[in-house]
């Protein structure tokens, strides 16, 4: 392989292997936010989407990648954002949608897209399983979650909203 | 400055012509942006909109009547201050004159802003929060629904990524608005009052002026008036469920658009600016 295809290699896994800041059992790569890896005018470039546009983790991200990347001997490695097509929910991976649950917070449920404005919605509770659950309010400790409670087994728990 | 548009800021470049739209060219400073290109006037309006209402919303950190509200606002100014972020880098690249997001935020005074007067009125009580959320998101998300098939790219992937995000602002401001109306003889009181004091700035949505109207046949901007059927709609079903009647016709106050503004802007800019203008470039 060439130089230049192992840096972008080497760019990839350390940017897809970024913890986020505010749901740290998720990567990078498992909530879909990394965009891909080029190399552009002899720089590599990664691209990162934002989550919520005025989601505050996103600068962290950024920061998180470029120190990961200058550790990955890549210091000179550019971070882009970029917006089109819009994340959504439905970029989260398999892997990303099972480490969620197991750690408490519920999954979003289904496409995005074909949620009514005005629709009912059912979250089942990751601890118990039962959909016999209420919503709290429309947000969370996060602006991608809203906060539940499971009428089953009592306890409150964050739902990732289906963006 | 609240925290919260604080917290969002806090990655900025150097303000490189902090002179541009500065202290010293008051009167000059609503003017030069009319002046300047259609587009950037345009883009700034809309950012307009998302910031002043942002920083309204912000006020309430810390605030709210519940632990979930004081949750919910912020988030729901993050939103605003987020798509007002994305508005501004792109007025100060169509520009050209180094004007990044911060000068265009910090550094033009209340006559510069070209946002709808609905944005700028104070928080009031929660109901009149509430209501003023909804007769805005009830208008931004069909608005930004269009948007996304704008012949301008860098608008339509914008409005892609805020569409998603006023559904939200519509949902969560209609059930307090329902909850309000329909409840107590206090908070429907409260609701039907915020209502009327609210109505007359509604009409400034609606408006265009002769550069937007141009966008508008360009395919570049939405026609504000093909939204109307959206809105009427919401604002309807929101009302009757709520149990408060839609206001009359009345007439509607304007200005916005052309930065002749409520007495109230001035205040929250001079809050709002304050620390950048006192500490030119500040990082943090």
């Amino acid at each position: 392989m060439r130089r230049a295809d192992l840096d972008l290699e080497r760019a990839r896994a350390a940017a897809a292997a970024v913890p986020d800041p505010e749901i740290p059992v998720l990567t990078l790569e498992d909530l879909g936010v990394l965009r891909g890896v080029e190399r552009r005018e002899g720089r590599v470039v990664v691209k990162l989407t934002p989550t919520y546009t005025g989601c505050p983790a996103t600068q962290f991200i950024r920061l998180a990648v470029e120190t990961a990347l200058a550790l990955a001997g890549l210091a000179d490695a550019r971070v882009e954002t970029v917006l089109s097509p819009p994340w959504s929910t439905d970029d989260i991976s398999a892997e990303g949608r099972r480490k969620l649950k197991a750690y408490g917070i519920a999954p979003p449920a289904g496409k995005a897209s074909v949620r009514a404005l005005f629709g009912e919605e059912t979250v089942a509770c990751p601890r118990c399983g039962s959909s016999s659950t209420s919503r709290i309010s429309e947000f969370g400790s996060t602006p991608c979650k809203a906060l539940w409670r499971c009428e089953a087994c009592a306890e409150p728990f964050d739902a990732f909203k289906c963006l | 400055m609240s925290s919260t548009t604080a917290a969002l800021q806090s990655r900025r470049a150097p303000a490189r012509k902090a002179k541009a739209g500065g202290r010293t060219s008051r009167p000059a400073a609503g003017k030069a942006d009319a002046a300047s290109s259609p587009l950037f006037s345009y883009v700034v309006s809309l950012a307009d909109d998302a910031l002043v209402l942002g920083h309204r919303l912000s006020e309430w950190t810390g605030y709210a009547p519940t632990l979930e509200e004081d949750i919910a606002l912020p988030n729901l100014a993050l939103d605003l201050i987020g798509q007002a972020r994305f508005f501004y880098a792109y007025a100060g690249e169509i520009e050209g004159k180094g004007r990044d997001e911060d000068a265009l935020a910090y550094l033009r005074d209340e006559h510069g802003f070209s946002n709808v007067l609905l944005a700028e009125q104070p928080n009031g009580d929660f109901a009149a929060t509430m209501l003023r959320q909804l007769l805005y998101a009830a208008f931004m998300h069909p608005y930004f629904q269009a948007l996304t098939a704008s012949k301008d790219a860098r608008l339509a992937e914008i409005a892609a990524k805020a569409v998603k995000e006023m559904a939200y602002h519509v949902r969560h401001s209609a059930e307090w608005v329902i909850r309000l109306g329909d409840g107590t003889e206090e908070s429907r009181r409260r609701a039907a009052a915020a209502l009327d004091e609210l109505w007359m700035y509604t009409g400034e949505l609606f408006e265009m002026g002769e550069g937007e109207r141009a966008l508008v046949g360009a395919g570049v901007a939405v026609d504000r008036e093909s939204i109307r059927p959206a809105w009427d709609a919401t604002i309807n079903r929101v009302l009757a469920e709520a149990t408060l009647e839609r206001p009359a016709p009345c007439g509607m106050q304007s200005g916005g658009r052309a930065g002749r503004h409520t007495e109230y802007l001035g205040r929250m800019l001079a809050e709002m600016q304050v620390l950048h203008r006192a500490h030119p470039g500040v990082t943090w």
